[in-house]
């Protein structure tokens, strides 16, 4: 295992040879209004991810990897500095460009799973390709496909309130999934499931970044992830304290 | 907007009761509103074919100096039948009417009324005149229900009538009582003796005079005719489009309240929605939709309640609306005592108009309304929706 500060020649991915980057911030800085004041819950991140990395975003509550990810997802805009992701910058992204980007290439996962309450297990995953325009046929063997990664196939007509959170969690992967994002976040995916069920989700996610390459980057504090997690970064106080990778 | 009409249906099937519960509220604006228009356009039409069967038939001349609302004029309103409509009398497509003022004591009374000498050969107005042809020793005539109930007059009763010939010499005579009509049409019941006409001009000295024409073919541009004023059956019908207009405009109230009561289930719904759906708002986000969008999904199925409750209202008041249409409504009370020309049991009327617009007109308003509380996620925070944080 290294164990690298967070200097200059720590911004690179230290996974960068597996392919391109695809997000880069610089002196990245988000500020809230807080009262009369401001709080200022990233300090100056400098980070790069490469295709394929399984890597975490690692702190108590407070230390800015929610609003890190939040930027690098393009539902939040920094104050300062610049996010890249997929070779746009955040902060210039238009209302419509950052849908543009969430749509196409962006996979999100969330602690409390998100899901569509009132549809099924096969509609919640299909959300992302209509918006997409993907014909029927293609929409129904994308989630199967997706279904299938998760070992849900036998839950399709299933609604949200009927799963257990372990699958509910595992709708919402299947549904980030589907289209085959270039990038996964996920944010505190395991903070509602019993241990097993961490497990089953994170090997399941595992594995997909293994076959699909997906880049999946988490942000949490729960053992289990950290334990799956191939970089770890460590923040504190909206700064990246340090990180670690794990060789296999 | 497709993907919208998708996800909004969707979303509304899967709220389940909730949804039904709006869509019920406001199918039973569509079916009320409808019925009660069908109401009107049916008075309207019944008012008027009624007023065309009894009294105006496709039109009148009058005498120039004739105003029914004033009985002074009558004695002034008489010509010679003009020679350039005898030949239409004689066809009997125009019948002549001789008005004249006039008083009868029913069981020692004394009431006004207007004696009428309408030709019994006549086939213009549904009036019996016919019955006027008979052999009695007294002056046949014939009255409406609303005149015999107002002065306890029956069939066979007799009762001294009087009037003032032409020359101003009152004269009186005993008229027997032949029939009794009903018409639905109060200015044709309404303190009016029907004599024959002969008889009248005979009784006042106006031999070969009448004060109206009435005629049963609209004949478009007729001819003027010296001393005549031509009233079409529009002029005629007047006051009845007036009164439905204003009635209308009374029941217009009646519409305004009941879907304000349905927008108001829309409206509820709506602000609980965006209240409530927060999570899913964000999600919505997330997953590529911009808020605009999200605007638009909400404002969509706001919208489609309206679409649901016109297809639940086809499917109870489709029937509801036949049934009514062949059984009419009946009126609780006699509406002879109107005073306007309404029939017992009125039967709705209902046109594609009146169907295409009353869905239009909901359809529009609930957009409306949906949209409203809508524009707030416009102004959400998609960090803190997804969180389900009430904003």
């Amino acid at each position: 295992m290294n164990e690298r500060n967070n200097n200059a020649d720590t911004k690179k991915s230290p996974l960068g040879d597996l392919g391109v980057a695809i997000i880069k911030t610089n002196q990245l800085i988000k500020r809230f209004p807080m009262g009369k004041g401001e709080f200022t819950a990233l300090k100056g991140i400098d980070l790069e991810f490469g295709t394929g990395e399984f890597a975490g975003l690692i702190g108590p509550s407070g230390s800015g990897k929610t609003t890190l990810l939040n930027i690098l997802g393009s539902l939040d805009s920094p104050s300062d500095g610049e996010a890249i992701v997929l070779g746009q910058s955040v902060s210039k992204l238009s209302a419509k460009g950052a849908a543009r980007l969430r749509k196409e290439s962006l996979g999100f996962i969330f602690q409390s799973y998100n899901l569509l309450q009132v549809h099924t297990v096969f509609e919640n995953v299909e959300f992302p390709l209509l918006l997409l325009n993907y014909t029927a046929a293609e929409r129904k063997k994308m989630v199967m496909d997706a279904l299938e990664w998760v070992g849900l196939t036998d839950k399709v007509k299933s609604k949200p309130p009927k799963l257990s959170g372990g699958e509910c969690q595992r709708v919402a992967i299947a549904r980030a999934m589907v289209k085959r994002p270039s990038l996964v976040l996920a944010d505190e995916p395991t903070a509602n499931l019993d241990a097993a069920n961490s497990h089953n989700i994170l090997k399941t996610m595992e594995t997909l970044n293994r076959e699909l390459k997906t880049t999946f980057l988490f942000a949490t504090h729960d053992e289990k992830v950290i334990g799956y997690l191939k970089r770890k970064i460590f923040m504190k106080d909206g700064l990246v304290d340090h990180e670690e990778i794990v060789n296999n | 907007m497709w993907l919208a009409i998708k996800l909004a249906y969707r979303n509304l099937i899967g709220a389940g009761l909730r949804t039904w519960l709006n869509v019920i509220v406001l199918s039973f604006s569509f079916v009320v509103i409808i019925w009660m228009k069908g109401i009107m356009v049916g008075w309207d039409h019944q008012a008027k074919t009624d007023m065309a069967n009894w009294e105006i038939g496709a039109g009148q001349y009058w005498h120039e100096n004739y105003d029914p609302y004033d009985p002074f004029t009558f004695s002034e309103s008489h010509n010679e039948i003009p020679s350039q409509l005898e030949s239409e009398i004689d066809k009997g497509t125009m019948t002549p009417m001789l008005i004249v003022q006039g008083t009868i004591y029913p069981q020692g009374r004394m009431q006004q009324v207007i004696l009428k000498g309408i030709d019994p050969d006549q086939n213009v107005l549904k009036l019996p005149s016919a019955k006027l042809d008979t052999a009695i020793t007294v002056l046949p005539a014939f009255i409406g229900q609303m005149m015999a109930r107002t002065m306890k007059l029956d069939v066979g009763d007799r009762v001294m009538v009087r009037w003032r010939d032409a020359h101003g010499t009152f004269d009186a005579t005993e008229i027997e009582i032949i029939d009794i009509f009903s018409s639905n049409v109060p200015a044709v019941e309404s303190g009016q003796v029907y004599i024959p006409l002969q008889s009248l001009q005979q009784m006042t000295g106006l031999e070969n005079r009448a004060t109206i024409f009435t005629f049963s073919n609209e004949v478009m541009g007729r001819d003027a005719v010296a001393g005549l004023v031509l009233k079409s059956k529009s002029d005629l019908t007047k006051t009845v489009d007036d009164m439905i207009k204003t009635k209308n405009s009374g029941q217009s109230v009646f519409y305004f309240i009941l879907i304000l009561l349905a927008m108001l289930a829309i409206f509820d719904t709506q602000v609980l929605s965006i209240f409530r759906r927060q999570k899913e708002i964000g999600t919505y986000i997330a997953l590529g939709y911009t808020r605009k969008q999200v605007v638009g999904l909400f404002t969509v199925e706001g919208a489609m309640h309206a679409i649901f409750a016109a297809i639940v209202a086809a499917a109870y008041g489709i029937p509801f609306l036949a049934w009514q249409a062949k059984i009419g409504l009946t009126m609780p009370v006699d509406t002879s005592e109107f005073g306007i020309a309404i029939a017992q049991t009125l039967f709705p009327v209902y046109s594609v108009g009146l169907i295409v617009t009353t869905t239009l007109i909901v359809l529009i308003v609930t957009s409306i309304v949906s949209y409203f509380p809508s524009r707030k996620i416009a102004k959400m925070n998609p960090t803190e929706a997804l969180r389900g944080k009430i904003q």
